[in-house]
């Protein structure tokens, strides 16, 4: 019982695979299928760098078990462009200065995107709490605030 | 960081469940939100032989208010409780821990009933649910038993529950009218565990004048701590500076904390004294229905 086939969606396509019980979700994501925009950052849980939708709600993917995601859905920031254009958080991390060297960005965005679905027209404020399971060790935060706010305006206005 | 291998199990009901605990005894452990013992695995801190993720039995994941309780299943998240009207409404104590336990995303994962069996003084909701009077139902192969929180934390991360029990649901009796609570927490930064955090419930008469109080402690010694004797000075006043003063003073000499890299202890015994004050005072400011 210590091996287990399983099956999960990953930006709407299936896979499957033979996983060791103990292999973490974020190996999984990286190693096995290769998908390496999910960063991989403290391990312990602080950082956010792994940060993935399961089924929609933003989990830290160094802190669930692979074999548990079988049966479910995973968005990572590979997911995130639809029809070969950016996606407007992305977007407006670009326009807004939200990255410097990047290793927090796949992280920031999916957090921001689970943030935004709750919380369609946040203040500043909120904003801040809404990223405060992700670190960034470039920004200050400030423009990483700024985008986020740009990107729900847009998102408001094109109905996303 | 590679936990020890181990059998996995996902069992489909409670009651599966509780045969696998019941097989495998003390080598195995429940997985819940996964937020304490995954990364005590990845130290090895912790490393049973088998796990039993319970993340896959249905109708687990409730918070509701029902026969004058607010019900919270062994799956709730933390997330159901900030996104739940009857807590944000009734509980404010509740609403205002929540806020202040870990980031979103832990949040999302992070359970409850987990909160409370992983028996840590450093987490927060013991501290809360021990204020609120607040009970347990712990489910094993005889069927269910009942028991106050106050009765449910035995060590340092040792609990009432048996090797074969699963603590199935938290009930926190509904505050009559005249109620409020308050949480605070000193952190070093956002999400991080207690330095020391105090949570407290009152009930005001028309009068204001204190008919039920309820002090918890966070992180103030080996198990989460219930200021008893605060809590039964308090009845029967009114919650003027002097009165506060003493109540703040009984609490912290209930508590005993130990110095470790948040603080010394006799900071945190100070600590606990001040944060009693406020909690109470923030308590009452609700309970006369001031801003919630
Ligand atoms: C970065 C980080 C920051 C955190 N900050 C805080 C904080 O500020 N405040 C705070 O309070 N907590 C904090 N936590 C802890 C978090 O809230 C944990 O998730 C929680 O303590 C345990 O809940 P869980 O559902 O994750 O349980 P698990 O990790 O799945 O289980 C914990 C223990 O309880 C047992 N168990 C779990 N559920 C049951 C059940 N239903 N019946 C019987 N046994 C069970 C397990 O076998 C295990 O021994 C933090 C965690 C992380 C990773
Ligand atoms: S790698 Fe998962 S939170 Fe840092
Ligand atoms: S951009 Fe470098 S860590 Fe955030």
């Amino acid at each position: 019982m210590s091996t287990h086939t399983v099956t999960l969606t990953v930006n709407g396509q299936e896979h499957t695979a033979q996983v060791e019980s103990r292999l973490l979700l974020t190996h999984l994501i990286r190693d096995v299928l290769r998908l390496t925009g999910t960063h991989f950052g403290c391990d312990t849980t602080n950082c956010g760098a792994c940060t993935v939708l399961l089924d929609g709600a933003a989990v830290k993917s160094c802190t669930l078990f692979a074999v548990q995601a079988n049966g479910k859905s995973i968005t990572t920031v590979e997911g995130m462009a639809q029809n070969g254009g950016l996606h407007p958080l992305q977007a407006a991390f670009r326009e807004h200065h939200g990255l410097q060297c990047g290793f927090c960005t796949p992280g920031m965005l999916l957090s921001a995107l689970d943030f935004l679905k709750k919380n369609p027209d946040p203040t500043e404020e909120e904003i801040r709490w809404g990223i405060s399971g992700n670190l960034c060790r470039c920004t200050g935060y400030l423009s990483i605030v700024k985008a986020i706010k740009a990107a729900a305006k847009e998102m408001a206005a094109g109905g996303k | 960081m590679i936990p020890s291998a181990f059998e996995y199990y996902a069992p489909g009901s409670v009651a599966e469940a509780i045969a696998l605990l019941k097989t495998h005894g003390d080598e195995a452990k429940i997985l819940s939100g996964g937020h304490s013992l995954i990364p005590l695995m990845k130290l090895r801190f912790a490393s049973p032989a088998v796990i039993i993720d319970i993340n896959g039995i249905p109708g687990l994941d409730y918070v509701k208010e029902e026969g004058g309780f607010l019900k919270i299943g062994a799956l709730a998240r933390e997330a159901s409780l900030e996104s739940s009207p009857v807590v944000q409404q009734k509980f404010p104590l509740i609403a205002d821990v929540v806020k202040v336990i870990a980031d979103p995303q832990v949040r999302n994962r992070a359970t409850v009933a987990g909160n409370l069996a992983h028996g840590d003084p450093a987490n927060d909701h013991p501290a809360v649910m021990l204020a609120l009077g607040a009970e347990v139902e712990l489910t094993g192969p005889g069927g269910s038993r009942t028991l106050p929180v106050s009765e449910f934390f035995v060590d340092l991360l040792e609990t009432a529950l048996t090797p074969e029990e699963v603590l199935t649901e938290i009930r926190v009796p509904v505050p009559p009218a005249g109620s409020g609570g308050a949480y605070y927490k000193i952190e070093r930064k956002v999400g991080d565990f207690a330095t020391i955090a105090v949570g407290s419930q009152v009930t005001l008469d028309s009068g204001g004048r204190v008919t039920a109080a309820g002090i918890g402690l966070t992180n103030a010694a080996t198990t989460p701590i219930k200021a008893t004797d605060a809590e039964a000075y308090l009845v029967g006043k009114s919650l003027d500076d002097a009165t506060l003063e003493e109540a703040g003073r009984l609490a912290m000499a209930m508590s005993d904390p130990s110095s470790d890299s948040r603080a010394p202890a006799a900071y945190k015994k100070a600590m606990v004294k001040e944060l009693t004050i406020r909690t109470l005072k923030r308590a009452a400011e609700r309970a006369r229905g001031g801003q919630a």
